[in-house]
């Protein structure tokens, strides 16, 4: 007696199963996030540190910041060009980047990421 | 082999392991080979590798029953037969499997032997080697599902409530500020301290430590490497991850392109992840399908009344006693031997003989 019925039927549903990423977006046009910026952001040219480094590691910043003014009460950061800025989502963050779901939102909804920032802070009211 | 050349041999096949993307990326720049081309072969690897190895397994006639009995088998109706240790038919063997494969009933039977004082032997009750392997199975299934953020495009809500309940410490394992990102994932610390015991296991226990060759140090080696290159990029040395997924949707998308500006350690993490798949057909890796095809588990315990005709019987010449009287009849009735057909003219005397009994 041979079992080979059984074990083809079982490969096939496994390697069906392992290859799901493929089919899954088989049809679906890939749309690479392109965040946008306002007319402030653009003015200021610079944010408070390079893009390269904002883009990899905002979270990481903002993870920080909160940790030195929650904890320490540290409120000013001195960025690498020797600027000064006050630790603050909503009053400097969100100063310049007031489109949060023009910038914000391209990548995390890209990513599907909900970072919890807005359980707390208030999401800027955006003008159309 | 000596643990230490075992060890030895392993980490140095995987220093070199490491060291390839990072000098082809870092110092040749040759992202479309590690971003495209070594992907694209490594899953094809896979996927050869794993169908011709199951095929090679279920072209293997099953000519018997070895099921391992671990319970009353089904009998008389007044014995209680055990139907997931001792399964009688398709629906038992389906529970053994689900236990087998989902919990790993098995290695939850281990033991350890131990020679006591006397000399006794005693089996220990040992469950941390099935706890490890739980953990470490359960993690990478959730890394590897977490993963499909990448892949997926939109992403399915059963992935983020995933990355949300993994995540929902909302903390580092250090009392300080996290590890930079709001999220550690529990899932990452688990699969690593469990790959950390389960090296360390292998070489405290002695027996373990005497059987374990490169084969066995090699794919820890590379899971630890593949998780530590993981948790560093997501926690240290971060990278686009919009980019990365642009890559990856390229990828099973088959209009595959490499964005700019992603760091080193991806690809040394996305070279250990093609190692990792390419060597899966070649290795005990391949646990992963053949932990179905486990025959001590997945037959059912029905010899007694199910005949198993074993498919590879060749023919086989046999000689008849009618054959052989045929041949040697005439020497049997000289020698006076009893034979069941009598010749034609030692018939008629014998039909003859009986007539007369009749008469008489």
């Amino acid at each position: 007696m041979y079992d080979a019925g059984k074990i083809i039927v079982g490969l096939i549903i496994g390697i069906g199963l392992l290859l799901f990423p493929f089919y899954y977006n088989a049809g679906k046009a890939a749309k690479a996030p392109e965040p946008q910026l306002t007319p402030k952001a653009k003015e200021a040219k610079v944010c408070v540190a390079e893009t390269s480094y904002m883009k990899t590691s905002h979270m990481h910043l903002l993870e920080r910041w909160r940790q030195e003014v929650v904890r320490g009460g540290e409120r000013y950061y001195t960025a690498s060009n020797g600027k000064v800025y006050y630790k603050s989502v909503e009053e400097t963050c969100l100063d310049c980047h007031s489109n949060k779901s023009k910038f914000c939102d391209q990548c995390h909804d890209y990513m599907r990421i909900s970072p919890y920032c807005w359980d707390c802070h208030i999401a800027p009211k955006e003008t159309k | 082999m000596n643990f230490v050349v075992g060890i030895l041999f392993s980490g140095i096949a995987m220093i070199i392991l490491i060291l390839i993307p990072w000098v082809g990326v870092g110092a040749f720049d040759l992202r479309l080979v590690f971003g495209i081309i070594v992907p694209y072969l490594a899953l094809a690897t896979f996927f050869v590798g794993i169908v011709l190895r199951v095929i090679n397994w279920a072209r293997s006639p099953v000519p018997f029953r070895i099921p391992t009995t671990a319970g009353q088998q089904w009998s008389l109706p007044w014995i209680k037969p055990n139907r997931i240790d001792n399964p009688k038919g398709t629906g038992g063997v389906v529970v053994r499997m689900i236990f087998e494969v989902l919990l790993f009933r098995s290695l939850f039977r281990n033991t350890r032997l131990e020679f006591r004082k006397g000399p006794k032997i005693t089996y220990e009750w040992e469950k941390w080697l099935w706890l490890a392997a739980l953990v470490f199975h359960y993690s990478f299934l959730v890394i590897f599902l977490r993963h499909f953020r990448f892949f997926l495009d939109p992403v399915p809500a059963f992935i983020h409530i995933l990355e949300r309940l993994d995540g929902f410490l909302q903390m580092g394992p250090l009392p300080v500020s996290g590890l930079g990102v709001p999220e550690v994932y529990i899932t990452d610390m688990l699969l690593l301290l469990a790959l950390l015991y389960l090296f360390l296991r292998r070489l405290y226990v002695h027996q373990t430590r005497y059987i374990s060759l490169p084969a066995d140090y090699f794919p820890l080696f590379l899971l630890l490497t593949l998780g530590l290159t993981g948790v560093l990029m997501r926690y240290f040395l971060r990278v686009d991850l919009t980019a990365v997924k642009e890559l990856a949707i390229g990828l099973v998308k088959f209009h595959p392109k490499v964005p700019e500006g992603i760091g080193v350690i991806f690809y040394i993490h996305l070279f250990m992840l093609c190692t990792l798949i390419a060597y899966f057909p070649f290795s005990k890796l391949v646990h992963m399908a053949g932990i179905f095809l486990s025959p001590t588990r997945n037959l059912s315990n029905n010899s007694r009344f199910v005949r198993h005709i074993n498919p590879w019987n060749y023919p086989v010449k046999v000689h008849t006693y009618e054959e052989y009287e045929d041949e040697f009849r005439d020497k049997m009735i000289e020698a006076g031997l009893p034979v069941e057909k009598m010749p034609e003219k030692a018939e008629e005397g014998a039909g003859a003989k009986e007539e007369e009994e009749k008469k008489e």
